[in-house]
């Protein structure tokens, strides 16, 4: 099949003809395609095509002849001779095709272009600002209606998500936090020892989690664990028109799935917060008695002169906002879902990412907040 | 009419379906000739769209055989299987098109899959199949999110013919079409059937697609097909379901009276 041959070109003074034979078929169309320019049809004042001896014929060899029909727009003869019936329709159907060409995409010049990209980042970057502000403002106004009419709380959706993002995250929150805090622990020993100072590991163990590590990791790990799950779901719904269903069934789709969402996580943060700070002492404290050789008793006992209330204070009063600028975001993020699938791998890219820059940077302040108060 | 000695392109043999301990279909026979279009009706529920994907082998099947033209996916090597793949397009319900790809890369997927054709013929052939269904080139550069039902429609039934199938299976085809489209795309089957001597299988509910496109009709109904042939042969069917599927039918006259 392979080696078949699909034309037979022979030229003379006034005349080329192209003959036709075989299968001129998908399988075949670049090998067809490259014969057929060899023959330089187009330089050709006259031309006879002949397609007496073609057995097969698809869209493929009908549109290569039809493109040998048309040439390069320059008037000649041109004649088709035995086209079997049965290939009439067909050829007629590919006639009627690529007449006019798309129009093209018009283009701007380099520097210009990349003038217009830094433009379109300063206007997305400020209408992602605004849609965070106007997803704060509607929420409050919610929240406030709501606390008016209890009712419209949707106990059942806040119950259902607290266990989603809460009850089933504690196992992972507990492990990771677990190991974070015996690896502190470790490192502490393994240099504060040169000095002779395996007491003060207490401190930074203690200060380190309660202040910092505990809810810093927590909010990392709900902003991949369930910021994403948010995202993914929210921009599923749009994607599917469910949101637009909400809509004209006269409820607000900010009432029905956001704000149970961020009040399940704004409850759920400090929780897990309070775990992961707990567990992570835990996990000091493993290493503490097996690595530094610190008696657990001793541990807790140099642990409650260590840390004071308010370094477990700063760590909490944190909690909740970092819950908040992760629903926020993992939800504004959801309804940016367009209708494809890659826009919506990419909007929960952008959720997390975004969700845990925020967190960082939030963290940065509460830090020079609580420094100045003196906390 | 193609007679009933013709070749066969499918062949379904004692077909058991099932999910858990229900079972969709029931010890179901049935054979697709080769260049005929076969129309398979049935109530929502009754295994339609399950025997289409057993036959794609996507669903599996608990008992029975099915061949396409000569290979049984239960016997046939990866190879022959490809070869298969390569015959047939699939023509999805909702369109199947992938979105991160826009409508021009959607219909030369399955071109530069399967094909080595350069660049500049693989886009002349999209643009043809595109044209060919009724949309315009300059469509060919939308994402799958920007199209309408309709468009969507066409453009998987363009990307279904890309290869110049043998055989193509269409999921409720005409469904989401107006009725002025859904004629053309019969029309534009039929073309393609003489042709290409293409054969089509297809899950409809419309009796007019029925009657204007298909050679022979099936109709499903409890895990069974209850009854096969032309419009008229189905017709004369006592099957209960049949008979109220077809009600409409029966008390008009078969074939619209020709203009004076």
């Amino acid at each position: 099949m392979g080696s078949q041959s699909l034309v037979i070109c022979t030229a003379d003074a006034e005349q080329l003809t192209i003959a036709g034979s075989g299968a001129w078929t998908a399988d075949n169309a670049a090998r067809l395609e490259a014969c057929i320019d060899d023959a330089r049809p187009n330089d050709a004042s006259r031309l006879e095509v002949d397609m007496g001896e073609v057995e097969e014929f698809d869209t493929y060899g009908a549109w290569i002849l039809e493109r040998l029909m048309r040439g390069d727009g320059r008037p000649r003869q041109v004649s088709l001779v035995r086209l079997p019936e049965k290939f009439h329709d067909l050829v007629e159907d590919v006639r009627r095709t690529n007449r006019t060409a798309p129009t093209p995409s018009r283009r701007i010049a380099w520097p210009l272009a990349r003038l217009a990209d830094i433009g379109r980042g300063v206007e997305l970057a400020a209408a992602e600002a605004l849609r965070l502000a106007a997803m704060v403002g509607a929420l409050a106004v919610l929240f406030g209606g709501a606390l008016v009419a209890p009712r419209r709380f949707r106990s059942t959706s806040i119950v259902h998500h607290l266990d989603r993002v809460g009850v089933r995250s504690v196992p992972i929150i507990v492990l990771i936090t677990l190991l974070i805090g015996a690896i502190i622990a470790q490192q502490g020993f393994f240099h504060f020892r040169q000095f002779g100072a395996d007491d003060y590991v207490v401190d930074l163990v203690g200060i380190l989690t309660l202040r910092e590590i505990g809810v810093l990791i927590v909010s990392i790990m709900v902003a991949g664990r369930s910021g994403s799950s948010y995202t993914a779901e929210l921009g599923s719904m749009k994607m599917r028109e469910e949101i637009d269903a909400l809509r004209t069934m006269g409820r607000n789709p900010l009432e029905v799935l956001v704000l149970p969402r961020i009040i399940a996580l704004v409850v759920a943060l400090p929780l897990l917060t309070l775990i992961g700070a707990i567990a992570a002492l835990v996990g000091g404290g493993i290493v503490a008695s097996i690595y530094g050789g610190m008696e657990p008793s001793l541990y807790v006992a140099r642990l409650r002169e260590a840390v004071s209330i308010s370094d477990f204070e700063v760590g909490m009063i944190k909690a909740p906002f970092m819950a908040l600028v992760i629903g926020l975001v993992a939800c504004t993020e959801g309804f940016r879902v367009s209708g494809s699938a890659e826009s919506l791998g990419a909007r929960t890219t952008s959720s997390v990412v975004k969700a845990i820059f925020l967190v960082i940077v939030l963290d940065g302040i509460f830090a020079m907040f609580f420094s100045s108060m003196g906390m | 009419m193609k007679d009933a000695g013709a070749p066969k392109a499918i062949e379904v043999a004692d077909l058991v379906v099932g999910f858990g301990r229900k079972s969709v279909l029931d010890h179901l026979s049935l054979d697709v000739r080769t260049g005929e279009i076969l129309g398979l009706v049935g109530a929502s529920g009754s295994g339609k769209s399950v025997l289409l994907r057993t036959m794609l082998g996507l669903t599996r099947k608990r008992q029975g055989r099915i061949t396409i033209f000569g290979v049984d996916r239960d016997k046939a090597t990866l190879q022959e299987l490809q070869a298969l793949e390569r015959r047939w397009g699939v023509l999805y319900q909702q369109g199947a098109l992938f979105s991160s790809l826009t409508v021009f890369q959607n219909i030369e997927f399955p071109i530069r899959e399967y094909l080595r054709a350069p660049q500049r013929l693989m886009r002349e052939i999209a643009n043809a199949k595109l044209e060919m269904v009724g949309l315009k080139p300059d469509d060919g550069d939308k994402l799958p999110s920007e199209l309408s039902g309709g468009m969507t429609k066409r453009v998987a039934l363009a990307r279904a013919l890309a290869l110049d199938p043998a055989i193509v299976f269409l999921d409720e085809p005409t469904s989401g079409l107006d009725p002025i489209a859904a004629r053309e795309f019969g029309v534009l089957i039929r073309t393609l059937q003489r042709t290409l001597g293409l054969t089509v299988f297809m899950v409809t509910h419309e009796i007019e697609a029925l009657r204007t496109i298909c050679d022979r009709i099936a109709a499903l109904a409890e895990g069974r097909i209850v009854a096969i042939g032309s419009m008229s042969q189905v017709l004369e069917s006592e099957d209960p379901w049949v008979k109220s599927y077809f009600r409409g039918v029966r008390s008009a006259p078969t074939s619209a009276p020709s203009p004076p």
